[in-house]
């Protein structure tokens, strides 16, 4: 006995078309989120001369994040990592009560798949058709409708590549340049890399990327308990599945047969035939291609589509919908049992769910806070501790500070310098001590200060070890304030 | 199209897991078999491109370690090359604000100036590399290394001066130019008592003395000695680098035992001429550095 083979070739999925409930959902999610990748970066927003009007920018030359009115600096990241975390337990919110619902409906690689085969099925035709041409030997016919298909993808990708740059710099400015081959390299490559990996991705790997690429489908199952709404098939109603002639249509099967002795049988009976009559509906709309009858598995991204696909095929036999379904676990012993299934809010609503939903609001709801008190100005100081303090011709202490200044407001501002202590302090600026203590900030931009603090040789604080104080930076037109503690190194004798 | 695998019906050549309809490879360890789960044949085409990419790699890029260095590649990129490189644009890129500052007046270049911030940025790195050996790297110095953050200044505290001083230096054999004074050693011209009393006088002037009396006999020595460099008021003497002695800034130290030291055996402390070693514009940068220090000085009048 040999070793087979240990690599499998793909297999390729010919989707069939489907309409329903969950396929129009897929349609609006799909032109919506496709609707704001392509459209955001030429989203316009006035910040005034000399700013960028750009709504979403990451100007990451610049190190700014604008999007609408707000605009992050660096300092400011926790805003940025406060969404991811946000991004992380709504995921872990939406897995636990909904199961794969990101992979299914949201996912780029899921919606990218999706507009590749709809423009697959223009180009080249329905499922069977689809089979036919794989089938045939290589004609123009085929070699015509493989380079059609072919090129729309590559455009869609292109098109897809070429937006992510957009929100990297002005997009207009950006688009004019690539068309003139004036653009920078790291654009170019950027476009050529996200094209590729989305051609190839969308048009040929597909579900191979959730398979065997995807790392979230494995983590996900750690979020999944017997109460999460999936996708499901009720083997109970549908068992033993097959064609030919069933009890009254009018009547629901609710009867459990006895699969064992059904199948011990040979010839099922025609009283023990279950609702599936085994038209593989669900298998032949499944991107995946899987028989959801097999139960959950890995690779179902729950898509739904089976279940429009099925719900479609029970209209039409006259028998109630739902042979395929989103279920929780928890159903199965009740509806075999003969029980209608729980209300779903009674599914959704666990402890679990209600903690993600307070964590996912509590950290909204901190970020929304800080957006509003955040200060127009800013500073922070940073002592030089090299050395500690300076003993000047006359005897007296002097020590020093670099003051950063950030007016983060859209005009030049005037900052007054000043600062509070229990003992007397002279604050200087640098190079002059005739100088008024008010630093100019140009709009948007920080700024740093050396600033001098000397205690005379008599004061308290020339002696003491550290004394204290607390720099104050005030806008000299809006009256805005901020301040930072720091403190006062003296001469120990 | 579909997998079908929980059929478990025996298939010919091949073994089948009963449990799992799972294929094996026919491998078995005590009754074990391994289970076939076959990976994607793509998987294993990008282990090949890997392989190609590697291979292409250590002949386009330095990569194989050969008796003396390594095989060079046929781009002829190298990190040091890149380094190197990497130094060049940057120095075309300053290139004007360097030719700037060349040309600069130093006392007119004012603290916010982009050639004055330049000037600061480029003389802090040249201080740390070439004066904080002795000036220590916050510039505070240290004993008989003079402190450049204070308002204390032997040779002169405007940008000019201190330029001068570092072009030349100080009482070094190499620079003809070199800020020279030497102070005597007062250990073969006065008696120990003598420069007992002149060191009591020294410390009055910024401190109080218990001996009065020895105070106003040092005063007399000051005069006849000292004065001459020092001033008759001991506020010193920038021409000669002859330190103030009233102040509160003791570059040998200002206690009995240093003063005795400094007094007796004098001191001769050396800077080198750092004209001689560093560009024009190092020079003019370290200059406004460590002029910007805090105890710059305005140019005289």
């Amino acid at each position: 006995m040999s070793t087979p083979s240990l690599y499998a070739p793909r297999e390729p999925i010919f989707p069939r078309r489907v309409s329903g409930t969950f396929r129009r959902l897929k349609w609006w999610i799909l032109a919506l989120t496709l609707g704001i990748y392509y459209i955001t970066p030429w989203l316009r927003w006035d910040r005034g001369p000399g700013m960028p009007d750009q709504a979403v920018l990451v100007d990451l030359a610049n190190r700014r994040f604008y999007f609408f009115w707000i605009e992050i600096w660096p300092h400011e990241f926790y805003f940025v990592a406060g969404l991811l975390i946000m991004a992380g337990l709504g995921l872990f919110l939406f897995t636990s009560a909904l199961g794969r619902v990101w992979c299914g409906y949201t996912c780029p690689q899921t919606v990218w798949t999706d507009l590749f085969i709809l423009v697959e099925r223009w180009i080249e035709g329905d499922r069977n058709a689809r089979v036919r041409l794989h089938n045939a030997k290589w004609s123009a016919h085929k070699a015509w409708l493989r380079s059609v298909k072919w090129t729309v993808w590559l455009a869609i990708a292109l098109a897809t590549g070429g937006a992510w740059v957009f929100y990297f710099t002005d997009a207009p400015a950006l688009l004019g340049n690539l068309l003139n081959g004036t653009a920078h390299p790291a654009a170019y490559i950027t476009i050529a890399i996200l094209t590729a990996t989305t051609f190839v991705f969308g048009g040929f790997m597909r579900e191979q990327v959730c398979i065997y690429m995807c790392p979230w489908p494995r983590i996900q199952s750690a979020m999944m308990d017997p109460d999460t709404l999936t996708v499901a098939y009720r083997d109970w109603r549908g068992e033993p599945r097959g064609k030919g002639k069933r009890t009254d249509p009018n009547v629901p099967n609710t009867h459990v047969p006895d699969l064992a002795q059904a199948l011990h049988a040979g010839t099922d009976p025609v009283a023990t035939k279950g609702d599936c009559i085994d038209c593989m509906a669900c298998v032949n709309v499944c991107p995946m291609g899987i028989d959801i009858r097999d139960g959950q598995q890995m690779e179902c991204i729950t898509c739904a589509l089976c279940i429009d696909a099925c719900d479609d095929v029970m209209d039409r036999i006259g028998k109630p919908r739902g042979l395929i379904d989103y279920m929780a676990l928890t159903d199965e012993p009740r509806e075999r049992a003969g029980l209608p299934p729980r209300p779903i809010w009674q599914h959704i609503l666990r402890p679990r769910t209600i903690i993600y939903t307070l964590l996912w609001s509590a950290i909204g709801v901190g970020l929304v806070y800080a957006l509003f008190i955040r200060s127009p100005i800013e500073l922070t100081v940073s002592p030089v501790r090299n050395p500690t303090y300076v003993v000047q011709s006359d005897g007296a202490i002097r020590n020093i500070y670099d003051v950063r200044l950030r007016n983060k407001s859209l005009s030049e501002a005037e900052f007054r310098l000043s600062l509070t202590a229990d003992t007397v302090l002279r604050i200087d600026l640098e190079g002059n001590a005739d100088r008024d203590v008010i630093v100019t900030v140009p709009a948007d931009t920080s700024l740093t200060q050396r600033v001098y603090v000397t205690a005379r040789a008599s004061d308290p604080a020339a002696t003491a070890h550290d004394t204290a104080l607390r720099f104050w930076v005030e806008d000299a037109s809006t009256g805005d304030r901020a301040s930072q503690a720091t403190t006062f190194n003296g001469r120990v004798q | 199209m579909t997998k079908n695998v929980t059929e478990n019906k025996p298939v010919k050549g091949k073994n089948i897991d009963e449990t799992t309809g799972v294929e094996t490879t026919g491998h078995s360890w005590d009754g074990i078999t391994e289970l076939n789960n076959p990976l994607p044949r793509w998987w294993l085409w990008t282990l090949y491109a890997c392989i190609v990419w590697a291979v292409g790699y250590t002949i386009f890029y330095p990569a194989w370690p050969m008796i003396s260095g390594a095989t060079s590649g046929t781009l002829g990129w190298s990190t040091r090359g890149a380094v190197a490189q990497d130094i060049a644009d940057h120095e075309a890129k300053n290139a004007q604000l360097v030719a700037d500052l060349v040309a600069a007046d130093l006392p007119t270049l004012a603290p916010g100036d982009p050639l004055h911030r330049y000037a600061v940025a480029r003389g802090g790195a040249v201080f740390r590399a070439n004066c904080s050996q002795c000036h220590g790297s916050g510039a505070a110095g240290a004993l008989g290394y003079p402190n450049l953050l204070d308002d204390d200044w032997l040779w002169g505290g405007d940008v000019a001066s201190i330029a001068m001083t570092i072009d030349h230096g100080i009482r070094n054999d190499t620079d003809p130019d070199a800020r020279w004074s030497q102070m005597p050693a007062f250990g073969d011209i006065l008696s120990k008592p003598e420069i007992a009393s002149l060191v009591t006088y020294v410390i009055s002037l910024s401190a109080t003395v218990e001996d009065r009396a020895q105070a106003a006999e040092g005063a007399v020595l000051f005069s006849e000695n000292c004065a001459a460099c020092h001033s008759d008021d001991a506020t010193g003497n920038r021409d000669m680098g002859a330190p103030n002695l009233t102040d509160a800034i003791w570059l040998y130290g200002g206690d009995t035992a240093s003063l005795t030291q400094t007094i007796t055996q004098a001191r001769f402390g050396v800077m080198p001429a750092w004209g001689q070693r560093l560009s024009d514009v190092d020079v003019d940068a370290v200059a406004v550095y460590v002029h910007s220090l805090g105890g710059g000085e305005q140019a005289p009048e």
